[in-house]
């Protein structure tokens, strides 16, 4: 009997080996059927191991149905089949090496696998192998992205087998990276994993520090005596020193269970308060247990009579803070590695400090830009006219609307930014032009009430701009060829929009060059504003000449507008929110120069800029601090970082 | 010749009347004490802009006498309004806090007491520590002492770097605007100690005082009676004497008192600190009032509003000064408090909500453009006093107004 069984088995087992050389994978299921049909996390993985390790082509597609749960087990002979619904109960089953439709079932006939998430993302680990020899590549793609998403020491091998056959080599470099990172990550060899740190040290990627950052990480331990064995130890503690202060050693120790716990004041004040016996605590009254002596005294009362635990006193704490080693441990259990992921990370910090400052400089740059547009403008009124125009931000806010209106009229982004650049030009020139003619000319002996005047058109304006377009914020959008950012590496990067306002303020900064030193306007305002009667007895018009400067000020605020809307939303209060930035780059520059509103922008900008990286957290502490440094810079420069000197400056 | 103070200055003694007058009235017409025609609410309304007439009457002071246009008094009101608000919310803090903690068996330790009051204050900006600067705030006596301090010594290192280097005019001007923004930034953050925006609350309540708020909203409404008076009578005898003339020669000609002999920097350093005093001490009756301060009091537009107030009353005249802000602040509680009509156009309503602000802003400027002298100048239609022709010159404060007046007396 047992050898007619026996001989059975070796029927069916050599029945069951010729098939797998035939290249069907059932058999191979069947081997496992038991694991998989229990469908248990623990159990499962020589099956899944199996199948994917089998070498056939169909493995990927068992694995892949199996993971969709569409894998179904037919009762009668328990094969698995790929199930498909044909309505609520039957299902079309199709056979895994043929490829052909077994036939239709009742669901009452059949079980469905279902994986949980646990045996899903193990199946997906096996698959990644497949993935990443597949002949689409926008899957070998998604596989590599999920290996850096999710890295796992079972992937290296997979993915170090499919570098040599990757056609493409943009994805091979990427492999190839990936497979360096994984090896400093997984890699059973410890001279590998080194090898693998000197290559990658000095790469600004992100990935590279944050394969290299849990190496170095560590945990702060305790130990009676000395130093276990076996333990990478970064560096011994020693307690009230390097930063370590006692009080966190001794929450170390009981927290680790080799010390008492403090008696904390909450803690006393409850011990007292569980101990009251009619009027008193430990022989002190209840009235007198107001002040810390009092209670430290009914406490120790308390705990001589041992109804609380003991106070531990600071020689308590000294004793067990001597017995007791403080040290560092590495996650890492080789310390060459962790002494070579350390030394690569102070190179990458070295790099990446160094592009820091690179950004830093950039991003200060358009800052700078951004506060030389919006100055600019003020810097013809203010610096070349002496009129105070606190109505500038307003025009500014009119530039800004009248981009918003015109893309509601143009709906192409590009077109209507070319409509609105000279629109917004002309409706601040007509706006700054009607308000030079109606209110300031009668106040230019008055200085101080010209800056009233402007500050009352200022609240009109706003609260005008208000009634007609609402409080909430629209939207002013950048063409599409200005979004994105031009990427340098994983540290440095810069806006489209940025650089394009870069550019404008050039362009700017070249226009008012060329009308004040090269057109009739430019001679006519600089005599106007050096000497107005000799100008007008010469003549010229001064009257008009400054209407005419007054509208190109207010009209390249409203550029500056168009400007600024496209990267910060369009309110009414655009424009205040420039101008307080405006006048001190206007007067830390130098009144009447451009290049010294130049030198002003620069200056607030990088200091800005310097400030918050400072104390990134805070953009209001780093205005603030930047205004007081105005303050006491003004005490030193009175008349601006480049000052007109002689005739020029007037009084 | 020598005439007594009060018979130099009618204008005083007049508005000495006419403020003991209201005062009285509103006493009698008030829920409080009197009849009830006047709701609460509208006497702390009241009391609070004898506050910002009280400031008005400092910006008067710099402005219209000293010609230096500060934008930034608003500052030194708030942080008046900041001190006095330090203790009235410790205070009351500490009260809740002792009678709460007088329910546990164990008696409170006076640490236990301050650590339960930081966390009432400071919880809300996710922190229980006392900052250093509350250090006082224990203690009324020293902490009216600060509402004159802090605000005095801040005028006075401002004042004294901006004067010495020379700083002068516009440049003043939005100097002085900048130093509020910096203020406001700095106390917007959470960790400036004084609770970040959400500022200070609760104010209207008096630790340890059972009257009612239709009571308590009397004694503010007297306390700042008074502190306006004494302000006025104080500032109308420093623009009476020798120094008043000093400071106008300053507003007038600058040049010339310093080839004189005289220390302008001195002078004007004298003048601001004791405007932002007064400013202070009209902070710290105005918040009581109004119950809550906050960083947003301080920002620069406030400041400008005041001198809005002091252009429109009239400058150079400290009734003008008090005519303005009293005018304006009430005109505009009323304007944008939703009581103004709507004016029906048949194709557009005016809600003067949405323009009032339009319409302040142009008044504003046809003010400026069309009666430099402000509402004061009524008055002298009134008195029959003439500008002196000066065949077209400009007769605004800043070109001298009234010089040749005073020169004659």
């Amino acid at each position: 009997m047992l050898r007619l069984f026996l001989a059975g088995l070796a029927i069916l087992l050599s029945c069951v080996m010729a098939t797998a050389e035939d290249g069907a994978i059932q058999p191979l299921l069947q081997e496992h059927r038991e694991v998989i049909a229990k469908s248990s996390r623990k159990t499962i993985a020589p099956a899944i191991d199996a199948i994917a390790g089998s070498g056939l082509p169909q493995a990927q597609r068992v694995l892949e149905t199996w993971a969709a749960k569409a894998m179904w087990m037919r009762k009668s002979d328990g094969h698995f089949f790929a199930g498909e619904k044909l309505d609520s109960k039957t299902y079309q089953l199709t056979d895994f090496d043929s490829g052909e439709v077994v036939g239709t079932f009742a669901k009452k006939e059949l079980k469905q696998l279902k994986p949980n998430s646990g045996i899903r993302a193990m199946i997906g680990t096996a698959l990644v192998q497949f993935q990443l020899l597949d002949a689409d590549i926008a899957k070998r793609q998604a596989a590599l992205t999920s290996i850096q998403r999710d890295p796992e020491a079972a992937l290296l091998a997979p993915l170090r087998a499919s570098i040599e056959a990757e056609p493409d080599a943009g994805l091979k470099a990427q492999k190839q990276r990936l497979e360096r990172l994984l090896t400093i990550g997984y890699d059973a060899d410890t001279a590998a994993r080194v090898a693998a740190i000197k290559e990658m040290s000095g790469d600004l990627g992100v990935d590279v520090r944050a394969t290299l950052n849990p190496l170095v990480a560590t945990t702060r331990d305790v130990a009676p005596g000395t130093v276990p064995d076996g333990v990478n130890v970064a560096a011994t503690l020693v307690p009230g020193k390097d930063g370590f202060p006692q009080v966190e050693a001794y929450d170390l120790l009981v927290a680790k269970g080799f010390a008492p716990a403090r008696v904390t004041l909450d803690d006393m004040r409850l011990g007292l308060a569980a101990h009251i016996e009619g009027a008193t605590v430990g022989g002190v009254p209840v009235a007198q247990l107001n002040t810390d002596e009092n209670r430290a005294r009914a406490y120790a009362a308390l705990a001589e009579a041992g109804k609380v635990a003991p106070l531990v006193t600071s020689a308590d704490v000294q004793a067990a803070l001597a017995a007791h080693v403080f040290y560092d441990t590495y996650a890492e259990p080789s310390a060459q590695v962790a002494e070579a992921a350390e030394a690569a990370l102070e190179d990458i910090a070295l790099k990446v400090g160094m592009n820091q400052t690179l950004d830093l400089t950039l991003d200060a740059l358009s800052l700078a830009s951004i506060y030389f547009l919006a100055a600019i403008g003020l810097a013809i009124t203010f610096g070349v006219m002496g009129v105070i125009n606190m109505a500038h931000g307003e025009f500014i806010m009119m530039g800004a609307y009248t981009g918003y209106v015109v893309q509601q009229i143009i709906p192409d982004h590009t077109a209507s930014i070319i409509v609105a650049i000279p629109l917004a030009f002309a409706v601040t020139f007509a706006a700054g032009v009607a308000m030079e003619r109606l209110v300031i000319r009668w106040l230019y002996a008055r200085p101080l009430e010209t800056l009233l005047a402007t500050f009352g058109i200022s609240i009109a304006l706003q609260q005008l701009a208000k009634n007609i377009f609402g409080t909430q914020a629209r939207p002013l959008t950048a063409p599409g060829w200005l979004d994105g950012a031009l990427v340098m590496n994983d540290v440095v990067s810069i806006s489209y929009i940025r650089i394009a306002i870069f550019i404008l303020a050039l362009i700017f900064l070249g226009v008012f060059l060329f009308i004040m030193k090269r057109t009739r306007l430019g001679l006519e305002t600089r005599a106007v504003t050096q000497n107005p009667r000799m100008a007008a007895s010469m003549g010229i018009n001064p009257g008009r000449v400054n209407m005419l400067t007054f509208g190109l000020g207010s009209g390249i605020a409203g550029i500056a507008g168009v400007a600024i809307g496209l990267f910060a939303k369009v309110t009414s209060e655009l424009g205040s929110d420039y101008i307080v930035q405006s006048f001190m780059t206007v007067v830390v520059g130098g009144v009447g120069n451009i290049w010294g509103t130049l030198a002003g922008a620069a200056m607030i900008g990088f200091l800005q800029k310097g400030i918050e990286w400072l104390n990134p957290s805070n953009t209001l502490a780093a205005q603030t601090y930047m205004i007081v440094f105005i303050i006491i810079f003004i005490q030193f420069r009175p008349r601006g970082i480049i000052a007109l000197k002689g005739r020029a400056a007037g009084d | 010749m020598q005439r007594s103070f009060i018979a130099k200055n009618p204008s005083v003694l007049i508005f000495l009347a006419c403020l003991a007058l209201f005062t009285l009235m509103v006493t009698v017409l008030s829920e409080g004490f009197g009849v009830g025609m006047i709701s609460t609410s509208f006497v702390k309304t009241l009391g609070k802009t004898l506050c910002l007439c009280l400031i008005a009457v400092a910006m008067d002071l710099i402005w219209g006498f000293a010609g230096i246009l500060s934008l930034g008094h608003f500052a030194f009101f708030g942080l008046g309004g900041y001190m006095i608000g330090m203790w009235l919310m410790y205070e009351r803090t500490r009260l809740i806090v002792v009678d709460s903690l007088s329910q546990a068996e164990i008696p409170p330790t006076g640490a236990e007491v301050v650590d339960a009051i930081g966390n009432q204050i400071f919880g809300v900006v996710g922190s229980s520590e006392f900052p250093v600067i509350w250090a006082f705030a224990d203690s009324l006596f020293l902490q009216l002492v600060l509402v004159v301090l802090v605000p005095g010594v801040l005028a006075l290192v401002f004042g004294w770097l901006a004067f010495r280097s020379r700083v002068t005019g516009v440049y003043l001007s939005i100097l002085t605007q900048a130093m509020t923004l910096a203020l406001a930034l700095y106390l917007f953050q959470n960790d400036s100690g004084l609770r970040g925006n959400n500022g200070l609350s609760g104010l209207q309540n008096l630790p340890g005082v059972e009257a009612s708020q239709d009571v308590v909203s009397l004694w503010f409404l007297w306390a700042s009676a008074l502190a306006l008076g004494l302000g006025y009578l104080l500032a109308a005898w420093v623009v009476s004497g020798k120094f008043g003339s000093v400071i106008r020669g300053i507003r007038d000609n600058e040049a010339r008192v310093r080839f004189i002999g005289y220390s302008v920097e001195t002078y004007k350093l004298m003048i601001f600190t004791l405007t932002a005093c007064i400013a202070a001490i009209a902070g710290a009756l105005y918040y009581p009032q109004a119950g809550i301060i906050n960083p947003a009091e301080i920002a620069p537009i406030a400041s400008i509003y005041l001198a809005v107030w002091v252009a429109i009353g009239g400058r150079g005249r400290l009734y003008g000064a008090v005519i303005g802000a009293a005018f304006v602040s009430l005109l505009s509680t009323w304007f944008t408090g939703g009581q103004a009509p709507d004016i029906p156009l048949g194709f557009y309503t005016i809600k003067w909500v949405d323009w009032w602000l339009v319409l302040l802003g142009m008044s504003f400027v046809a003010v400026t453009l069309f009666a430099p002298k402000g509402m004061g100048g009524l008055v002298d239609l009134w008195t029959q006093r003439r500008a002196p022709n000066r065949h077209g010159a400009d007769l605004g404060p800043d070109d001298g107004a009234l010089r040749e007046q005073e020169a004659r007396k």
